[in-house]
């Protein structure tokens, strides 16, 4: 069954790896990130922070933390699975579900804030919409990313993006946190370099469901 | 999860597992304001029931429809099946109208493993004769974990009509596999033969096994399928292995009283006992959906190869 393990792109393909971001960049970030929140929304006013699972959920955590360090404000925090709502199920083997926790008072008349590790396709934070309005009708919904990779297939955007950071498609991002994984840290890692220049050839079947 | 839901005895621990941690995040869609979900739209799940049962075909019915699953309900009265149409015949004709998903329910035991193998789609079994009923036990440990949190290390005492029960032994299975200790108490007449191979303990007296019960299960007595005098009278039955409220008050404060319906109240359950805060069967029903979807989700929501 799907773990942990095959969600996280750097321990499913062999490749090399560098460090992009360090724990002190993403504390910094991630706190950054906060500001423009609590500034953005005149100071958390109705603001409920829903984590994508699995490295999302943390993230939304933190960022709760740094809001209530500043301005002494507690946003209700929550997750929310889009996987029932993916329009790829039928590409790849049964995803295992994860948990959605709407915090007390719902969204309803609420301003949402999404916050999902990374921005790719798009296709996931399509889905968290199309799940969000399971649950109610938020008055705003907004997006924060910890890092936007690029290469969207649909039109959306993130309100909060903690790095920009222009990518391959060969390549793949891993967030790495210390909730999940034990330490803080984003890693690009691309495929392997072949000697023959097959490179692109033979990494590619990885990619395919 | 493989391809097919036929039995609990050939079903892994990771695989329970699974379909109970499934179930717990679709009970969660029930809390939901709009309690339907995308996820198998397009996909066709046909109920293909040869036995009359309409809570089971219903719990089916509402799990796939909350999927966004287009449900066919195909009962053998009424249908070809009532001229003569063999169960090859059914299956091919549910095959060419391309059901992605059959659930069965027959009198014969093993008619879903044959149909199984007759059809491209998955097979789920919904009860077969005197065999199995995997969702119901699936329902019933999913029941034990919500309430008491666990299902490992829990004594199960299942009470009643054993030797025509599928209940009994989808459940003796799966909880074996999930580690509970089983004792059945019944008659000896309503015992089957080969009860010694189970993984259960065996006890003709209930009053002693109600104390150490973490969970008293209860079975319908039923008189459908008994073609011979099994216990003198049904008074006599009751009176030994019926549970009534003083029996029940000698069960661990802690303990829940479950049944998988429907219930005979003054049979084998005592309406009071039935109806008190311990007795889980209307949250049976409710979790019923729950764990059928997770089973649909999990046979039907992906490509159909293993990840």
């Amino acid at each position: 069954m799907a773990s942990a393990a095959a969600s996280d792109p750097a321990s499913r393909r062999p490749g090399i790896a560098r460090t992009v971001l360090s724990a002190d960049d993403m504390t910094r970030i991630v706190s950054r990130m906060a500001h423009q929140i609590l500034e953005k929304t005149s100071g958390g006013a109705g603001v409920v922070l829903l984590g994508v699972p699995t490295r999302g959920v943390p993230l939304a955590h933190r960022l709760a933390q740094r809001v209530q360090a500043v301005e002494g404000v507690d946003l209700p925090v929550g997750s929310l699975d889009p996987t029932m709502y993916r329009d790829d199920l039928r590409l790849r083997g049964v995803r295992p579900l994860e948990v959605t926790e709407i915090p007390d008072g719902g969204v309803d008349g609420r301003v949402v804030i999404l916050v999902d590790d990374v921005l790719y396709s798009g296709r996931t934070v399509r889905a968290a919409l199309d799940a969000l309005a399971a649950y109610g009708r938020p008055r705003t919904v907004q997006l924060a990313v910890l890092v936007d990779r690029g290469h969207r297939e649909l039109p959306i955007r993130a309100d909060y993006v903690g790095k920009n950071m222009p990518t391959s498609r060969r390549e793949s991002v891993a967030v790495r946190l210390r909730e999940i994984d034990g330490a803080d840290g984003v890693l690009i890692v691309s495929p392997e370099p072949s000697p023959t220049g097959a490179a692109a050839g033979a990494a590619d079947p990885g990619d395919r469901p | 999860m493989k391809g097919h839901l036929l039995s609990t005895e050939d079903l892994s621990r990771d695989d329970a597992l699974l379909v109970l941690d499934t179930a717990e995040r679709m009970a969660r869609v029930a809390e939901a304001s709009v309690r339907k979900l995308p996820t198998l739209r397009g996909r066709t799940v046909v109920n293909l029931f040869f036995e009359d049962s309409t809570r089971t075909r219903t719990s089916f019915e509402v799990a796939a429809k909350r999927l966004s699953a287009d449900v066919i309900n195909f009962s053998a009265r009424g249908s070809s099946v009532s001229k003569g149409e063999s169960l090859k015949d059914t299956a091919q004709t549910l095959e060419a109208m391309g059901a992605d998903a059959v659930v069965c329910r027959h009198s014969a035991s093993g008619a879903p493993h044959r149909l199984a193998t007759w059809v491209r789609g998955s097979v789920v079994n919904a009860g077969d004769g005197t065999h199995e009923h995997p969702t119901q036990a699936l329902l019933d440990a999913f029941t034990m974990r919500r309430r008491l949190g666990r299902v490992d290390g829990l004594a199960v005492t299942i009470v009643g009509d054993v030797l025509h029960s599928r209940v009994a032994r989808s459940n003796v299975w799966l909880l074996a596999t999930l580690g509970a200790s089983v004792t059945v108490v019944a008659p000896p007449t309503l015992l089957p033969i080969g009860v010694s191979s189970w993984p259960v303990e065996v006890s003709y007296d209930l009053d002693a096994v109600l104390p150490k019960t973490d969970v008293v299960m209860m079975l319908r007595v039923q008189r459908e399928r008994m073609s011979a005098a099994f216990f003198p009278t049904e008074r006599e039955y009751s009176r030994r292995y019926g549970l009534d409220v003083d029996r029940a008050a000698t069960l661990p404060e802690h303990a829940l009283v479950m049944h998988p319906g429907p219930m005979v109240r003054g049979m084998e359950i005592a309406s009071r006992v039935a109806d008190s805060d311990r007795s889980t069967v209307v949250e049976q029903v409710a979790n019923g959906v729950s764990v059928r979807m997770a089973v649909l989700y999990l046979l039907l929501g992906g490509s159909g190869e293993v990840s």
